[in-house]
């Protein structure tokens, strides 16, 4: 067996026992990052030198009987966690020179669990994007079929794992940004609780909604990750201090009695009958494995895009100005005086996807406009957060479609952004509310991946990755590889 | 709402950004179709509903007023693009 088949779990089972080691690991990814990743782009930054360095301390440590389970295990890091000493581009011409001074919490607490960090993944500029089309590094391709989108926008990372380029990577989900990708790449994501990982260092697009998860090929690798990125951290005023359940340890438990919800609203008009079907079966699954299944109403669902599409915007604009071509990131040339210098660097800087969101937060905002726009959204979203709540005391996870399709070709919403926008109409619902959220492969469509969403209750990601686990030993839609790179 | 291309000019402004001309027209297109698409919100009964900010809605912790930094300064002024004595440098703001 490659090494690249194994999951995390395997892999860190023989590292362990001394079958293999972190170098040889670490070496054999490296590997198959240059060979393959020409045809994908996943990648925008490797640091050879440095993984190296890191897989002989972790070897040492191994040998040395200091190990954990994630120590020596490589992995590849969003563009927009930063990382000391490393470029942290969130795939914009703004950050293309911005060497970060810092490590963000996420990367300090995968980097103390031993993990291997080989480098940084493309994803859509800012994070804001559901193709990965709007990077400045140019798109991702998705290695089930390379005429079509990833998702985004964390598609780099979802790539990495779907092509087996890497093990495990970081992502970060705004309205859908790691669940989308999963999907559509045929992977397992977890978008954990908002307060449960730590944002300090992870750069902002939206502050009430961005969280930090990982992606994984297995419900049990996530489960691994997550538990060691996961906790309070007192420099992220929104962390929560709560403690991390031991996720691996929850795994095994049976699902009989779970209770189980279908939203209506995910299953009407707009979704694709394929999608549907895949979804279906994937619900008798659980069935079979003894969970009761039931109708709920999430009734202004719908309300979902737009609402986010008012405060995402809103918080991007307020984010982003700190991008003034004074302290980092692109400065234009000859600057005639302040204001040019601000906005030749900043229209220089930014892409038009991201130019779009500041530009509607900007109007959202401003005076006139502010109580029609960001406050009615700002009630709107706690309606959407009732229906949760309303939900959550007759069910304990809600499951349903991640994604209306399977992967669009490239360039085929690219000129209509509510288009683009709609592609995450099931997703973004969970951001607004602040629950978790998870997407599991499920089954494929004319050879393009399904992906069912998983969501929990406020800081039951044990039970989601239970759920998920048990699925998975269930069936193997999540041991496919994507032909050309097995 | 239609946006027209003088009230993305006045937008774009706010936002410090500055747009090539010819992309103008473009913009307006797309802001108009993304205001249009979030107007839906308007027909939504929101009465006695209060604005969710967050999901969490915890309050603020408070922190002992104490350094918990050390100077890193000029660490951090090395990634700017123009920087000299510990200042940053822009053009002239006053004649």
């Amino acid at each position: 067996m490659n090494l690249h088949e194994k999951t995390l779990a395997e892999l860190s089972a023989a590292l362990r026992s001394g079958e293999i080691t972190s170098r040889s690991l670490t070496t054999h990814y490296l590997d198959r990052i240059r060979a393959l990743d020409k045809r994908l782009n996943a990648v925008i930054t490797l640091v050879e030198e440095q993984a190296m360095a890191e897989a002989e301390a972790a070897d040492a440590r191994i040998a040395a009987g200091r190990a954990g389970p994630l120590t020596g295990i490589p992995l590849l890091h969003k563009d927009l966690f930063c990382t000391d000493g490393v470029r942290t581009s969130c795939g914009s011409r703004m950050l293309d020179n911005f060497i970060a001074p810092y490590d963000a919490a996420v990367v300090e607490n995968l980097r103390e669990a031993g993990m291997i960090m080989l480098g940084k993944t493309n994803m859509d500029e800012f994070a804001m994007g559901s193709s990965n089309e709007t990077s400045y590094y140019g798109p991702v391709r998705n290695p089930w079929d390379t005429q079509r989108v990833p998702g985004g926008s964390s598609g780099g990372s979802a790539v990495a794992v779907a092509a087996r380029l890497v093990p495990t990577t970081t992502g970060t989900d705004t309205g859908g940004s790691i669940r989308q990708p999963a999907a559509l790449c045929g992977i397992t994501g977890i978008k954990p609780t908002y307060g449960r990982v730590s944002r300090w260092g992870m750069v902002a697009f939206a502050s009430s909604l961005d969280q930090g998860g990982v992606f994984a090929r297995t419900a049990e690798d996530c489960a691994l990750v997550l538990g060691a990125m996961a906790g309070f951290d007192e420099r992220d005023s929104t962390s929560v201090d709560r403690e991390v359940p031991d996720y691996a340890a929850h795994l095994g438990a049976s699902l009989k009695e779970l209770r189980i919800g279908l939203p209506e609203e995910y299953f009407k008009e707009g979704l694709d009958a394929g999608v549907a079907a895949a979804v279906d079966a994937a619900v008798d699954v659980f069935r079979s494995l003894g969970a009761e299944v039931k109708s709920i109403r999430l009734p202004n669902a719908h309300l979902a895009v737009p609402t986010y599409y008012v405060i995402a915007p809103a918080e991007c604009s307020s984010n982003l100005s700190r991008f003034d071509g004074v302290r980092y990131g692109h400065r234009c040339e000859n600057p005639r005086d302040l204001t040019d210098l601000y906005e030749r660097s900043r229209g220089e800087g930014f892409g038009a996807e991201v130019k779009r969101r500041i530009m509607i937060g900007t109007y959202a905002l401003s005076a006139g406009y502010y109580d029609a726009y960001y406050l009615k959204a700002q009630k709107v979203r706690r309606l959407i957060s009732e229906d949760f709540r309303e939900a959550f005391s007759q069910v304990d996870l809600i499951l349903g479609p991640t994604s209306p399709t399977t992967a669009f070709r490239l360039g085929e919403k690219a000129d209509d952004p509510v288009s683009m926008y709609l592609s995450d109409i099931y997703t973004i619902a969970v951001n607004l509310a602040g629950l978790p959220g998870m997407s599991i492969p499920a089954g494929f469509v004319e050879g393009l991946p399904v992906g069912l969403q998983i969501v929990g209750n406020y800081f039951d990601e044990a039970r989601m990755l239970n759920a998920a686990h048990q699925y998975q030993q269930a069936t193997d839609w999540h041991l496919r590889v994507p032909p050309g790179f097995e | 709402m239609p946006l027209g291309s003088d009230e993305v000019k006045r937008i774009a402004h706010l936002a410090r950004l500055a747009l090539p001309p010819d992309t103008v027209d473009a913009y307006a297109r797309d802001l108009s179709s993304i205001l249009t698409f979030v107007e839906q919100l308007e027909a939504v009964d929101t009465q006695g509903i209060q604005p969710m900010a967050h999901p969490q809605e915890s309050k603020q912790r408070l922190r002992p007023d104490v350094v918990t930094e050390s100077d890193q300064s000029a660490r951090f002024q090395s990634l700017a693009p123009r920087a000299e004595m510990g200042l940053y440098l822009v053009p002239k703001v006053i004649e």
